[in-house]
């Protein structure tokens, strides 16, 4: 046999470069908007963002991690009330307050993994769902966020926000539409700081120890991965990211209530809609299930609840006849991959072109 | 290599391991038989430290490994194949190894695609290497089981069953894979129903029965043994 090149292992395509690329452009592209959108567009965008960002912290807990919650609202949740909490008592910029959203969220995501990993499968979903509502009712009782009922961000700290005299000067506008571009401008960074770190981790070794981890756990520890760790790395992360989009949500809202920012069909229900028609387990999956999740909500916004019967109707016949999502679906045919995780042994005997080496994706 | 005392495992009133007392030196074969139930995999793992023992102690290379988890026992060097193969079905055969050397060893993954590929070659499954393994063959998953072992680079490597349900051809050709692995010095412990299999490796045979161990010894005298053949009257040999 002629002299073969050495092996190596290779992620990257075409397509994931192009992409690289497109990606770029688009982040700046949403960067820059403000300048020419109408305040309605940028709501619109702000809504698909952060849904968008929910949408890819539940896909890397089910989709990458196996752990399939029912409870993502309860991180929503505390990261928007530790918002109000320290923005009405305290009296800090609901700004930098945010971090201590995803701070919050954390906090509670020790007790709350501590109990639910006792639990496998459906019963860890149906735990993380009743932590979330012992959450809720715990909160109700918070009377000096307004209780049951709810309270709004006092109107001296909206009006007064880092930024937004900036924002009024630069695009000429009023503060409230000010406090919409600062929402939308973090949403963006948000974003994109979280796809882009989902798809980091996915690329280093851990990313594989993940994928070993949610396909067979005995195995995966019989390989020396701490498949434990992997799971508290995961949840925590989430529950992080959760909880600071959900102090995000509601510093665009200004206004809140337990029902509301606890409510499992909006942070929860929505987002698994999100990941699973679009395709669980990819990082395109969740992109495209928020495409497609607006514009059914765009379409079907005067048929009450029609809507959500059309949504779960459209769920089933996905999982039904496309169990990877529509990404999976075109992935499947096309071979493309924007953000390609596989390693591609390649090189060595796999150089002689007799080799089936591009068959077989995902 | 690997010293079991008195090792024993009930699960409610169900003994699977009963006073498991024998000891495996360094570079030796030990081929463990006996009849379905008698708690071989069992045995793999409280060995592996999948499963906890109620009592008694195990030792790897003279280290009190009892209540180590199964990832450190790894690191310590066991390697392992499950019965029923467990692959990471979503990941190619390729990625399976990637885990286990980059993990079971500690080293980054540039560092092992080397050693990855090897044993791809050794095993037979280079051509399959970007194949998804959820899609692969029993003979392939088999492979797979061995390769994905060997990428831990174990000191001890425990196979179960490994030769089950292959025909003659597919069992020889794994056979010989088996035996230069320990011809390269590694210590195998090796849990099968196929004996000309077994027998053509192993220097040393264990006989299991009820968690109990009935006999241990040369492969010719266990066979030999009345006792050996009465626990297997019956059973296909």
């Amino acid at each position: 046999m002629a002299h073969s090149s050495p092996y190596a292992s290779l992620t990257r395509t075409r397509a994931s470069r192009v992409a690289g690329l497109v990606a770029l452009g688009l982040a700046v592209l949403l960067l820059v908007l403000p300048a020419f959108a109408s305040r309605g567009l940028i709501q619109d965008l702000f809504f698909i963002l952060t849904m968008l960002t929910l949408a890819q912290f539940w896909n890397l807990l089910a989709g990458y991690g196996g752990l399939v919650s029912i409870g993502q609202q309860a991180f929503v949740g505390i990261g928007a009330y530790a918002l109000f909490g320290t923005v009405i008592l305290a009296g800090i910029d609901p700004v930098p307050a945010l971090l201590l959203s995803g701070l919050a969220a954390l906090l509670l995501a020790i007790p709350t993994a501590y109990f639910a990993f006792r639990l496998q499968g459906a019963y860890f979903a149906i735990s993380t769902w009743v932590i979330a509502e012992v959450v809720r009712l715990s909160v109700a009782q918070w009377k000096s966020v307004g209780g049951g009922t709810g309270t709004s961000l006092p109107r001296s700290a909206t009006g007064s926000m880092w930024f937004t005299q900036a924002i009024e000067t630069l695009f000429d506008v009023r503060s409230a539409a000010a406090r919409d571009i600062l929402a939308y401008w973090l949403a963006v960074l948000l974003a994109v700081a979280t796809i882009g770190g989902l798809y980091w981790l996915l690329r280093t070794r851990r990313g594989l120890a993940l994928a070993a981890v949610r396909d067979t756990m005995d195995a995966a520890r019989s390989v020396g991965v701490d498949a434990g760790r992997m799971k508290w790395l995961v949840f925590l992360v989430s529950a992080f990211g959760t909880g600071l989009t959900g102090g995000l949500i509601y510093l665009q809202k200004a206004r809140i209530s337990p029902d509301a920012a606890f409510s499992v069909t909006d942070w929860t229900a929505y987002v698994i809609f999100i990941v699973v028609i679009g395709g669980i387990g990819t990082i395109e999956g969740p992109i495209i299930g928020i495409i497609v999740f607006y514009a059914l909500q765009t379409l079907l916004a005067d048929y009450g609840s029609w809507y959500l019967m059309v949504l779960g109707l459209i769920g089933i016949a996905v999982m039904l006849f496309a169990p990877r999502g529509l990404w999976g679906l075109f992935s499947d045919r096309t071979g493309i991959e924007l953000f390609p995780v596989r390693r591609r042994l390649t090189g060595g005997l796999l150089s002689h072109p007799h080799h089936p080496e591009s068959k077989d994706h995902g | 290599m690997l010293a079991l005392d008195t090792v024993s495992k009930s699960f409610g009133a169900l003994t699977v391991a009963d006073g498991v007392t024998f000891a495996v030196p360094r570079g030796q074969a030990l081929g463990i038989i006996g009849p379905n139930g008698a708690g071989k995999s069992t045995l793999f793992n409280l060995i592996t430290g999948n499963l906890a023992p109620d009592a008694g102690r195990i030792e790897l290379m003279g280290r009190d490994v009892t209540r180590m988890p199964a990832m450190r026992r790894c690191l310590a060097g066991i390697g392992r194949s499950f019965q029923i193969p467990q692959p990471f079905s979503r990941l190619t055969v390729f990625e399976n190894l990637m885990v286990a050397a980059s993990f079971g060893r500690d080293m980054s993954e540039a560092a092992v695609v080397d050693s990855c590929a090897g044993i791809l070659e050794r095993t037979g499954l280079i051509a399959k290497a970007n194949t998804v393994s959820g899609s692969l063959s029993l003979l392939d998953r088999k492979r797979l089981e061995l390769a994905r072992a060997l990428a831990t680079d174990p000191q001890l490597l425990l196979l179960d069953e490994i030769a089950g349900g292959l025909t003659e051809g597919e069992c020889r050709s794994l056979v010989e894979t088996i035996s230069a692995i320990h011809a390269g010095g590694v210590t195998i412990i090796w849990i099968e129903h196929v004996l000309h299999a077994l027998n053509s490796v192993v220097e040393r045979l264990l006989v299991l029965n009820f968690g109990r161990v009935i006999a241990i010894g040369a492969p010719g005298e266990i066979m030999a043994s009345r006792e050996v053949q009465e626990i297997y009257l019956g059973i296909d040999i």
